[in-house]
């Protein structure tokens, strides 16, 4: 199998709106990358998911920060990985405290992460001097 | 957001005429089915038959939607889930609380 090798740097305005058109381009990118056919469509959706997710709380923490009104988004894929990392310019939190959702609490919010950690292989929150990172890394091949 | 309203018989649908819902329209899902349980709806059907993509936000809406049904004792069902988001659904254990239907169709049978 080749390798396909992608590097995308993509900056969309602190705007909700755009979460479609970044749901958009993670949908594209399963269709070009070298997966097996019948898995295709669920990576499409993951990926969809995990980043509609991630760009989601990137823009409410950037905007609760009144910080920079762009969010940061880079995707590559390299042996066989597949990197996504997003940037937000807000407090920062503590992804390691972010509990597992209890099943029986019916709150409204708070399974953003949870979506992320189900479809995703791994994920990481870091402070880097370009702001905090939401690193997520799952396996294509 | 574009959502249809319509009586049918005893029941209200709300029929989501977007393929996507997520937090940049589930504010608005959210306060239009409020507003509906206020105007005196007594039993609601979303159907959802159009979404292809659903997030944690507008989960919540609808969440908030059953919650606020159930205190006024109000029927509150989804209909026409696809796929993708049945699964979401099944992720969170949500599809053992909302009351669901292959189809508006069957929801208005039931």
């Amino acid at each position: 199998m080749c390798e396909t090798a992608v590097n995308l740097d993509i900056v969309v305005p602190n705007e909700t709106r755009y979460l479609r058109f970044v749901g958009a381009i993670a949908e594209q990118l399963a269709k070009e990358l070298d997966v097996q056919e019948d898995k295709r469509d669920t990576l499409a959706f993951h990926l969809n998911l995990a980043l509609t997710e991630a760009v989601a709380n990137a823009i409410q923490y950037s905007a609760a920060a009144s910080a920079k009104d762009s969010v940061r988004i880079c995707l590559s894929v390299k042996d066989s990985y597949l990197s996504v990392r997003v940037f937000d310019h807000g407090g920062g939190f503590d992804l390691a405290a972010v509990p597992a959702p209890d099943f029986d609490e019916l709150g409204e919010r708070g399974r953003g992460i949870f979506f992320i950690r189900s479809v995703m292989d791994s994920v990481q929150y870091s402070k880097t001097d370009s702001g905090n990172v939401l690193e997520m890394r799952k396996k294509i091949a | 957001m574009r959502i249809a309203k319509e009586i049918r018989d005893d029941r209200t649908v709300l029929s989501i005429q977007e393929d996507r819902i997520d937090a940049h329209n589930s504010g608005e899902l959210k306060n239009l089915v409020l507003k509906t349980l206020e105007g005196g709806a007594q039993n609601l059907v979303i159907d959802l038959a159009r979404v292809q993509f659903i997030d944690s936000s507008g989960l919540g809406a609808l969440l908030s939607g059953y919650k606020n049904a159930n205190l006024r004792s109000s029927g509150f069902a989804l209909a026409g889930l696809q796929p993708r988001v049945r699964s979401m659904f099944e992720l969170t254990r949500l599809h053992r609380v909302f009351d669901i239907y292959p189809s508006l169709q069957l929801a208005l049978s039931a």
